[in-house]
């Protein structure tokens, strides 16, 4: 007790201690006089007085010594001064600090970033009872093993399994909602009753599905995500009983889930309906199953059980069943399967960094042990004990670690931010756990355990570096200890493999830069300036007559291209630059078929479409306004068609019908069009017909608008002009194409990886540069000697210039030599991510060996030249 | 070991019986207390003396105010706090009891021989 009241005292004695000691120094005064005046008293002279009195009571200052020893702290005292001592220290080389500092932020910078990203989804445990017993139930067939269920398969499934404690379906289809400003699309998931039971998920507010809600005839209910109460509802609690019209049906809102709940196989997902639809029909598969495992039950009995079943039912409804089966994955593979490999790649590659930055870091501090000995070998024999001079040495190694842990934390935030921009905004929003990111006890947790790591290996490395030994000798001479050499040639290897390692990377990313340039720079076939899109979804009820589509498209044409700042409007069925889905097979008539499968690209586009995208026409016509159901059927083909089917000879005139359609038909090819990029950019063009949608009208659509102004700015009109015609339509994905370019998936995926890779070649870069510079200063410090001599014997200056760059250009060579090879097997792997980019491209590999080379050059030119700013007297003399 | 070390160790408990026995007193009336009852056979130096203050009032045994001395000079004086008593008695009869085991040592009595 009373020791932890004295230890209370020291510490507020450390804050604003100038009074006490005044106090006490006048104490001690106080007392001095009082021994003066009494040996006054006792006869003696003033001056005998005061000496007497002097020597009796003792030295003042070491009384002040002592008094300020007993009122302070030790250890919060030498900490304070040793902290001091350093920050002098760094600043007054200020170089030395922000490189140290740099380095070592970047590498804690990106491998917490990519930490968090692993801890948002791979650590963080996923919002479930029990997620490891959760299973997802998909339908395989021959193609693949990822498809869907049917309901009278699910029905069977979870009659006749002796595996599952519950098995439940859901399908994420999402719903068109109505709203008074008209048909949105509206993210969301149809559910059977104990799906969120069977989860282990209980809603906040309101209630679950109660069994048998999921019955046909049973009352429609939906219950919100969070998110969607809270942006749709305001979080207002008076939504329980509220009705929301989902696919134009009535629905109750019984329940809000829990925040922290998401649900990745159907995220985004706002609404949650039950699943009223108890189709019979075999051969139509919506759903995906979600079953909890019975204790003691392993996914592989539950998968063996699963193809018992299956091969049950293809016997019973051979149709139906034949070749079907059912795949079990565990729900947390379903979830984060695909994403751990990537993660774990980027993990290995951020921790590697923060390896070499840190080993790169601890040579710097090397040369700087080396340049200090002599200050060091001065306190050491003026007194200051082993122990404590390490201590500086420790202090030194944490205040770099901690202020780069600092720094880099900060910079991890930032970097996490930009990393999910790299996703594409639909991947994102299928990651909902990424919501987790961010700086979490977890992570913080982590940085500080790198920083502590660091901080170790900082405080060792001069430690070690300098023995009692080395301490006196700083003093004598300017000896060359054999660790020296160890430590020379292991650095000049590390560096030799860092640079290789940059090369790599920097190619990687030069690489996959250019792709992503030469990917815009693709001919779409189309001016892809100044031209806005818009998709709509009619509801089924009021256009399912071909007359009324074919008005309802008209009104549209009509008020869009009357709208100002628009000079042409067209209708298609799907937008160019897409994933290049919506497929036909046609057979060409009157030529013998072989039971080929001619699958091409099919559109359904208005009259004014190839107008309004500035197609160009090669051959024949485009299509004429009045070419409606009553006029003979007419097509459009492109190049690719033409000369994959007619090569050589004359397209136009030519029939060509659907397959198996009846030959009235037939359709007459009238023009052929340049290719225009039906899917995505980065794969050739494919095939496409492309027919007058007056002919074949169907009810989802998009509108496309050229516009003589911003086509940005012309978004929000197209909308709401949609919704003013019927506020019914669903108009989504409003986007001019230069946006649908961009974002694009391969665009998507370029930018990505070439942003990526750059960032960590961009590191590798600086951090190689750093390292080649450490291991080339300290080789410098060793050598002063040698170069002093060399001086005084009448060496050049630009000798000892060229005597350092030697060195490091032999570095360097072999670095960048090494590097270009790894590149070859490195672009090599990653060929298929290349567009329209050779893996040797020249001038990539030549451009990435002059920046290296150019960089590392000029890293070795500043110890070259305190090398040869040598005073040769002086290195002498300092022997 | 210096004859010092034993009267530091011991320097606390004098403080405190000089202290108990005169009432509060400045840090020069303590030292010349000490000295006069040894007789002049110890010398008490502020290095001794202050730390040994210090220690005590921040274990709370002692509390100090400013004051002013007989001759009219500003000093500080110390007085006993209850804690403080209670610990004259503690360590009075701790060191009464080591000093008669240690005398048993140091001149035996017959029942040693």
């Amino acid at each position: 007790m009373r020791k932890l009241r004295v230890w209370l005292l020291r510490l507020w004695a450390q804050f604003g201690r100038d009074l006490p000691e005044k106090e006490f120094a006048e104490e001690i005064e106080t007392h001095l006089q009082m021994q003066i005046e009494d040996n006054l008293r006792s006869g003696m002279d003033p001056k005998q007085a005061r000496r007497e009195a002097l020597v009796k009571s003792g030295g003042m200052e070491v009384t002040m010594q002592a008094y300020r020893d007993g009122n302070s702290l030790s250890l919060v005292e030498t900490l304070s001064q040793d902290l001091r001592y350093t920050i002098r220290q760094l600043r007054k080389n200020p170089g030395f600090a922000v490189t140290a500092i740099l380095v070592l932020t970047l590498g804690i910078g990106a491998t917490v970033s990519i930490f968090s990203f692993a801890d948002a989804a791979l650590i963080k445990p996923l919002p479930y009872r029990e997620p490891s017993r959760l299973v997802v139930i998909f339908g395989t067939i021959p193609l693949g093993s990822r498809f869907h269920l049917s309901f009278p398969d699910y029905y069977d499934l979870k009659k006749l399994n002796k595996v599952f404690t519950s098995f439940e379906v859901y399908d994420s289809n999402g719903f068109m909602l109505s709203t008074p400003d008209g048909g949105q699309l509206a993210p969301g998931g149809r559910v059977s009753a104990g799906f969120f039971r069977t989860l282990g998920v209980t809603p906040i507010l309101g209630r679950d599905f109660l069994p048998g809600e999921d019955k046909p005839s049973a009352s429609r209910t939906v219950i919100l995500s969070y998110a969607a109460w809270q942006s749709r509802y305001g979080k207002r609690a008076d939504v329980l009983g509220q009705t929301v019209t989902l696919d134009g049906h009535l629905n109750t809102v019984i329940g809000v889930l829990p925040p922290e709940f998401h649900f990745a196989p159907a995220a985004p997902a706002d609404f949650w309906a039950a699943e009223h639809d108890e189709s019979s029909c075999r051969a139509c598969h919506w759903l995906f199953g979600l079953a909890r495992l019975k204790d003691g039950v392993s996914i592989q009995t539950a998968q063996a059980e699963m193809t018992t079943i299956a091969r049950q039912l293809a016997t019973q409804y051979p149709d139906s069943n034949r070749d079907q089966g059912e795949a079990v994955v565990g729900l947390p593979e379903v979830i984060v399967g695909d994403i751990r490999p990537i993660i774990l790649v980027l993990l290995g590659g951020a921790a590697l960094l923060l390896l070499i930055a840190i080993v790169n870091v601890a040579s710097l501090l090397l040369v700087r042990t080396e340049s200090r000995k002599r200050e060091i070998a001065v306190r050491g024999v003026l007194g200051a004990s082993r122990r404590r001079l390490f201590r500086q040495f420790v202090t030194e190694g944490m205040v770099l670690a901690a202020s780069a842990s600092a720094i880099g934390l900060a910079a991890a935030d930032g970097a996490m931010h930009l990393l999910t921009r790299l996703i594409p905004t639909d991947t994102l929003a299928g990651m909902p756990y990424l919501q987790g990111l961010g700086l979490t006890p977890r992570v913080l947790a982590f940085t500080l355990a790198i920083s502590l790591c660091s901080a170790v290996v900082f405080s060792l490395t001069p430690i070690v570096s300098m023995s009692r030994e080395e301490m006196r000798a700083g003093l004598t001479e300017g000896g060359r200890a054999a660790s020296g050499t160890v430590w020379h040639k292991f650095g000049a290897n590390l560096v030799v493999i860092e640079l290789a390692m940059a090369v790599v990377l920097l190619v990687g990313a030069g690489l996959l830069g250019k792709s992503f340039y030469r990917l815009l720079q693709v001919d779409p076939g189309l001016e892809p300036t100044n031209l806005a899109t818009i998709q709509l979804s009619t509801p089924r009820a009021n256009y399912s007559k071909d007359p009324q589509i074919i008005a309802l498209e008209q009104q549209i044409l009509d008020r869009v291209s009357a709208l100002p700042g628009v000079t042409s409007a067209a209708l298609t069925n799907k937008l160019p630059v897409g994933d290049g889905d919506f497929t036909t097979s046609f057979q060409i008539v009157g030529r013998p078929n072989h039971g080929e499968d001619n699958e091409v690209a099919y559109r359904l586009v208005s009259t004014d479409y190839f107008h309004t995208l500035k197609t160009r026409l090669l051959e024949g016509r485009y299509f004429n306004a009045n070419e409606d159901a009553t006029k003979p059927h007419v097509i459009l083909i492109n190049r690719a068609l033409a000369r994959q089917y007619f090569p050589g000879e004359r397209a136009v005139g030519i029939f060509l019908n659907y397959d198996g359609a009846p030959p009235e038909s037939a359709m007459q090819v009238v023009g052929v069009i340049d290719d225009l990029r039906e899917g995505p950019l980065d794969t050739p063009a494919r095939a496409a017909i492309y027919a007058p949608s007056d002919q074949h009208p169907i009810s989802s659509f998009s509108v496309v608008a050229r516009t003589s102004v911003d086509a940005q700015s012309l978004l929000p009109t197209l909308t709401a002009t949609i919704h003013q015609i019927d506020p019914g339509i669903a108009a989504f994905g409003a986007s001019t194409m230069q946006e649908r370019i961009r974002d694009s998936p391969p665009a998507y995926l370029h930018r990505a990886s070439a942003w990526l890779v750059g960032s960590f070649a961009a590191l590798a870069l600086l951090l190689s540069v750093v390292g080649l510079y450490g291991v080339i200063a300290y080789s410098v410090s060793q050598r002063t000697r040698e170069i002093g001599v060399r001086m005084a014997l009448g060496a050049q200056r630009g000798m000892v210039y060229r005597l350092v760059l030697q060195q490091a250009s032999g570095l360097i060579a072999v670095g960048i030599v090494i590097g270009l090879v790894g590149s070859f097997a490195a672009s090599a792997l990653m060929r298929s991510l290349l567009f329209a980019t050779a893996a040797w491209d020249v001038f990539t590999l030549a451009a990435v060996s002059a920046v290296l080379g150019i960089s590392a050059i000029l890293a070795s030119y500043l110890p070259a030249r305190r090398a040869a700013s040598v005073n040769p007297l002086e290195a002498l003399r300092a022997e | 070991m210096g004859e010092n070390d034993v009267w530091q160790g011991t320097m606390a408990l004098m403080v405190l019986k000089t202290i108990e026995s005169m009432g509060p007193l400045h840090g020069y009336g303590i030292a010349r207390r000490i000295e006069q009852i040894s007789g002049d056979r110890l010398v008490v130096q502020y290095g001794t003396l202050y730390p040994a203050l210090l220690r005590l009032e921040q274990e709370g045994y002692i509390s100090s105010e400013w004051g002013v001395s007989d001759n009219n000079r500003r000093a500080r004086f110390y007085k006993l706090t209850r804690a403080g008593r209670r610990q004259v008695g503690k360590e009075s009869q701790r060191w009464e009891k080591a000093n008669a085991i240690l005398a048993r040592f140091v001149s035996p009595g017959e029942e040693a021989l």
